[in-house]
């Protein structure tokens, strides 16, 4: 019988991607098992594993409020922008007046922004809405980044709803409001879970405002503490702990992205490689 | 295009008002145009009370001498802060290092999520599963992937080193993240990781749009794979390819998180990005930082341009 080397060679390739994807998670959890000076060796697979550092992450500083904090901020941003998105999308989606196309580029302008070129004015309006150090001013500088994104994704779904639907409607004398309610919500589900999802994942990861815009470490988000861990003095991480923290706040997103994966790769890519 | 309204035309009831002298019709179009910029004008509203205002706040903010401690009393210094900017060498390093990092490593992840994206897109058994594990580093918070590599590049306790002495590559320890000749390149490594699959998914979404005829006519005619994917699937899925770069490239001009938690400050490997913030928050020099951050986005926004023009890039996808 003859090999099928090409077939082999293949699967060799396929588990090198694997592997190279999967290892770096796989190694911070095996590490967020050791305690003490097992820490200091390298291994390659599990064994003694301890939960320790699973619970000083939480002793030693306000994680589980960080947590809390994380999850309050992606969520109202999540809902912020939707209820903003989806109207706006209907009426750039599927009514046709002047300056649609102009209004559609400054949008997707936006969400090339980069953060640091409005980060001083940014401090200064939160800082005059008396926003500083709160949840409600990280909520409200996401919108920079998630409404440009959420309204383009929306706006190409939208688009390709059926236009019977919306005809038979007007025929029946439904304003517009009924009809982004009643006839296109119900429709709407599968996009707004993929853009919700995606607004989610971008306000849970955000760094640089959270960084900028929090003081105290009861207000900071996941990512921030995670950042600002430190140990007994600057040299010596603590990396048992950190490592935990970052399994605790990746396991949750894996899981939902592993679930979503279709939705969120349609998502990703509506509006970037249609057409 | 074919828009809603333009189908909405004279439809129903309509039709005979229509014929009439369409009263009814431009009726109908204009409260919908009305109620369009009634849907609008809260999203407006707060794109410009977050993007529009703090933007010109922060261009505005370039011309003075304004302090973080005390943001109300300043004054206007004309182009000084930027006078000062490009004579700034570390500045300059910051932007080299930003168009260094920008394209490594974004050349990169083109080329590694190609040769991922198409061998997803041959049919195997376990592609659900090669799918959801590339999907991995995607999901992974950018400073949870910072830290993860950060431990692994410890230079007495990571696992690089111990891999890389293990197998004879190394005979002594590095300091991957502190040692200005590698720090670079340990930073691209991680952008590469985590990136790759936002790269590989625009392609393969591209590549599963693909025409099957002309591969079927490829085969039979015997011409060899890699002149076809050159001669073919390259040419088809350049659109899908510039739009995936240009997302890629934005994204990496303006990186701060990944660098900020690997390597600080350090100035071999600081952006443009890093070093606006630094003289920002750490140095409190508002002014001088917002001179820094305008000249960021005027670079960003001009290599955009540039970028989008020079491919004939359609962002709306032919909308």
């Amino acid at each position: 019988m003859r090999i099928p080397w090409s077939k082999i060679a293949f699967y060799v390739v396929v588990a090198v991607i694997v592997l190279y994807t999967v290892f770096p998670f796989y190694y911070a959890i095996l590490s967020s098992l050791k305690s003490g000076s097992a820490l200091f060796n390298v291994d390659y697979f599990p064994f003694n594993a301890s939960i320790d550092n699973y619970i000083s992450v939480f002793r030693e500083q306000p994680f589980g409020r960080n947590i809390l904090n994380s999850v309050v901020v992606a969520v109202l941003t999540v809902v912020a922008s939707l209820f903003l998105a989806v109207t706006a999308a209907y009426a750039l989606g599927r009514i046709r007046f002047r300056g649609r196309t102009p209004l559609l580029f400054t949008i997707l302008g936006v969400s090339m922004f980069p953060q640091v070129a409005v980060l001083s004015g940014m401090f200064e309006l939160i800082r005059g809405l008396g926003l500083y150090n709160s949840l409600l001013g990280l909520v409200l500088s996401y919108m920079i980044f998630t409404l440009p994104f959420t309204v383009w994704v929306l706006t190409t779904f939208m688009r390709d709803l059926p236009v019977e639907l919306e005809e038979a409607a007007i025929v029946d004398g439904a304003t517009p409001w009924v009809i982004i309610t009643k006839v296109f919500m119900p429709l709407m589900g599968p996009a707004l879970v993929t853009t919700g999802l995606l607004a989610f994942i971008a306000a849970w990861n955000e760094f640089l405002f959270a960084l900028t815009f929090t003081l105290s470490n009861e207000m900071r988000t996941v990512p921030v503490a995670i950042a600002l861990i430190t140990g007994a003095s600057q040299h010596e991480l603590p990396w048992g702990n950190i490592m935990a923290a970052s399994v605790i706040v990746t396991v949750p997103l894996i899981v939902l992205v592993l679930i979503f994966q279709r939705r969120i790769v349609s998502g990703l890519t509506a509006g970037a490689v249609k057409g | 295009m074919t828009t809603a309204s333009e189908r909405l035309g004279p439809p129903g009831p309509g039709r005979a008002a229509a014929q009439l002298g369409k009263p009814e019709v431009s009726d109908l179009t204009r409260a919908r145009v009305r109620s369009a910029w009634l849907f609008l004008t809260p999203m407006l509203l707060i794109l410009a009370l977050v993007a529009g205002w703090p933007l010109l706040r922060t261009i505005w903010f370039g011309f003075t001498d304004a302090t973080l401690d005390n943001l109300e009393s300043y004054e206007l210094i004309g182009l000084e802060n930027y006078i000062f900017l490009v004579q700034d060498p570390t500045w300059w390093r910051a932007v080299w290092n930003t168009v260094w990092f920008t394209l490594v490593s974004v050349s990169l992840e083109t080329i590694l999520g190609m040769a991922i994206a198409l061998t997803l897109n041959a049919h195997f058994r376990g592609r659900g599963l090669m799918r959801a594990a590339v999907l991995i580093p995607w999901a992974i918070p950018t400073i949870v992937s910072a830290k993860m590599w950060g431990w692994m590049y410890h230079d007495q306790f990571g696992l690089i080193n111990d891999l890389l002495m293990r197998i004879g590559i190394l005979s002594e320890p590095l300091a991957w993240t502190a040692d200005p000749d590698l720090a670079m390149w340990a930073v691209i490594m991680v952008d590469v990781w985590k990136t790759t699959p936002f790269m590989t998914l625009l392609i393969l979404a591209g590549l599963q749009m693909l025409p099957q005829d002309c591969y079927e006519s490829a085969k039979v005619d015997g011409v060899h794979p890699v002149k076809v994917f050159f001669k073919v699937t390259l040419p088809l899925i350049r659109p899908a390819l510039m739009v995936a770069v240009i997302f890629r490239a934005l994204d990496s001009l303006r990186i701060f998180d990944l660098i900020y938690v690997l390597t600080s400050n350090s100035e071999d490997t600081m952006t443009m990005s890093i070093y606006a913030r630094q003289q920002l928050v750490d140095f409190q020099d508002v002014g001088f930082g917002s001179a820094a951050s305008t000249l960021l986005f005027l670079i960003i926004a001009t290599a955009t341009v540039i970028y989008v023009t020079a491919g004939r890039l359609r962002l709306d996808g032919g909308r």
